[in-house]
């Protein structure tokens, strides 16, 4: 199947001569949640602006469902709907009446039934009345998303929907991507949460620098990156490694206390016992042990370093 | 064309109207009462006629114009910049519609906006000054003609503007002198030669002048001119406004 946004070798300088976007590429399947990874001012924004049709690319192509962003631009943004990083918002609207104007302006004729349930969806239907600065910010929050899914998009932009949200709001918005993603909703978040990243997202891309420098299915990226630690807490510390123990990747911690042995998570599952067995050999004897696999956390700033 | 878009954009701004009515209607209509109390009624008396017309119905096209102007501008600046200003302009712009067509909701909305306040203040001229309108197709069509370039020229501003200052520089800095120079109080016959020549360069004694005439026959310039000059400045609007479309500018850089 033919991904539903297709990005080739695109680039964007800015006005100062800033180089937001290097010649990215990326393709995006219907249905996935992907979430772009990446530090301030790694060009995530840019990106998704150029796709939404608020900034002009200075290079490359982006096809939305097989129509040019810039030529079709008609098609392309009717599919899609934007959430925005800062929470704008018309303070002396209503709820009903700002979500209703975003319908209207995606060029659908007005549709209460669909608002009413869109936002019945979003907890906003108690609300729908109030202006929008009488709203805390988590409300607004919702009122932007459901302002975004007015004109049923086929594609969610969500440009770090969870930033500034506290842990309870930050645990229903990913409900909410999630009921999104069981309607077909295609998804592609921002954000600089790796947790977030890790609960939601299908397939995990890396900006920095204005570069991708990967786009990976999370879990295999996990799988193929994530370091793992094995932990032996030492009966009798020691003060030096042994000699026999040298073939492997050991190492001391806590004043002699433990050793810790890293290894790739793919592979080297059969050297464990290896060194176990050269453990026992040694007469070195421990009372515990544990594993420990490295987070896309310690993944993602282990990339950003390595590019800088 | 997207005309629900349309439709949406120009019922969005015509709401805030009604949401801020005081502002929007009840002031400009104070202002013009004042305006016809102090120079129709209180001075006027004292004025001999122009051209055989009281020297209040003399001003009421002038006194139109000078709110129409100020409106159209106001409004057509203030439409786009307050979106820009709070961010909410992403929705518009990543939304499928064409610029001709966000122009379409915002300026229609502006030059709506203005209409109906000078409608509404030639309403309340008529309870101070007698009125009659010789021309009145002609009348509706520099009034609207002048609503839909002033409010291109607002939208412009609204554009280009990067703060309030510079958003109300235009309204309240260049349009009251413009008018007020531009015979909205007096022909420029009045005029010592010199400055009779200078008034000549100065755009709103066309638009008042032929509005003016529209009402009563009489007019500083030849009507024709007034009408092809209404017609050039138009022009000068959407050729700047087709270039800002064209460049993306301040919009989309």
């Amino acid at each position: 199947m033919a991904p539903i946004v297709s990005i080739r070798n695109l680039t964007k300088v800015y006005g100062n001569g800033f180089q937001a976007l290097k010649g990215v590429d990326l393709e995006i399947e219907e249905g996935e949640i992907l979430a772009l990874l990446g530090p301030n001012g790694a060009g995530k924004t840019t990106l998704i602006s150029i796709v939404c049709g608020l900034v002009n690319p200075s290079g490359g192509q982006v096809l939305v469902g097989g129509n040019d962003v810039v030529k079709d631009f008609r098609k392309t943004r009717a599919m899609i709907g934007l959430v925005p990083q800062e929470l704008t918002t018309d303070q002396f609207e209503t709820v009903w009446n700002t979500v209703t104007f975003s319908r209207g302006v995606h060029g659908k004729k007005a549709d209460p039934a669909r608002i009413e349930a869109v936002l019945k969806d979003l907890s906003l239907w108690e609300k729908r009345n109030n202006t929008l600065r009488e709203l805390s910010g988590g409300m607004k929050r919702r009122v932007l998303i459901a302002k975004a899914l007015a004109h049923d998009p086929r594609i969610l932009f969500l440009d770090e929907p969870t930033a500034g949200v506290d842990v309870t709001l930050r645990r229903e918005m990913w409900q909410v991507v999630e009921k999104l993603r069981q309607d077909g909703v295609t998804i592609i978040l921002t954000t600089h949460y790796i947790e977030e990243a890790e609960e939601i997202a299908d397939r995990v891309g890396v900006i920095s620098g204005g570069e991708l420098l990967l786009v990976e299915a999370k879990a295999a990226l996990m799988k193929k990156l994530g370091r793992k630690e094995l932990r032996l807490e030492l009966t009798e510390p020691m003060t030096a490694l042994p000699e026999a123990l040298g073939a492997y990747n050991v190492s001391l911690a806590e004043n002699g206390g433990a050793l810790i042995y890293e290894y790739q998570g793919e592979g080297e599952q059969g050297r464990i016992a290896m060194l176990l067995g050269a453990l026992t050999a040694q007469g070195i004897e421990f009372r515990d042990l544990s594993t420990r696999q490295s987070s896309l956390e310690d993944i993602f700033v282990e990339l950003v370093e390595k590019k800088a | 064309m997207n005309f629900e878009a349309v439709k949406a954009i120009y019922l969005f701004e015509m709401a805030r109207m009604r949401r801020t009515l005081l502002q929007s209607v009840v002031s400009p209509v104070l202002t013009t009462s004042l305006y016809f109390i102090v120079f129709g009624t209180a001075i006027g008396s004292r004025i001999e006629q122009i051209d055989g017309i009281s020297y209040g119905a003399f001003i009421t096209p002038g006194l139109i114009m000078l709110t129409l102007l100020t409106q159209c501008i106001a409004n057509g600046s203030i439409g786009i910049y307050f979106p820009k200003f709070t961010g909410t302009i992403y929705e518009i712009l990543s939304a499928p519609v064409a610029m001709t067509e966000i122009l379409l909701g915002y300026v229609g909305a502006a030059a709506s906006k203005g209409l109906i306040i000078g409608l509404i203040i030639l309403g309340t001229a008529s309870f101070f000054v007698d009125i009659s309108i010789a021309h009145p197709v002609m009348m509706v069509v520099f009034l609207v003609l002048t609503a839909i370039t002033f409010s291109l020229a607002g939208f412009i501003i609204g554009i280009w503007a990067k703060n309030f200052e510079q958003l109300n520089i235009m309204p309240m800095l260049v349009v009251p002198p413009l008018t007020f120079l531009g015979g909205s109080f007096y022909s420029i016959d009045m005029l010592p030669p010199f400055w009779q020549t200078v008034s000549h360069f100065n755009p709103v004694l066309y638009l008042v002048s032929g509005f003016r005439w529209s009402f009563y026959e009489i007019a500083d310039v030849n009507p024709v001119i007034s009408l092809a000059m209404i017609g050039l400045f138009l022009v000068i609007c959407l050729s700047l406004v087709a270039w800002i479309f064209r460049t993306g500018y301040r919009l989309r850089n």
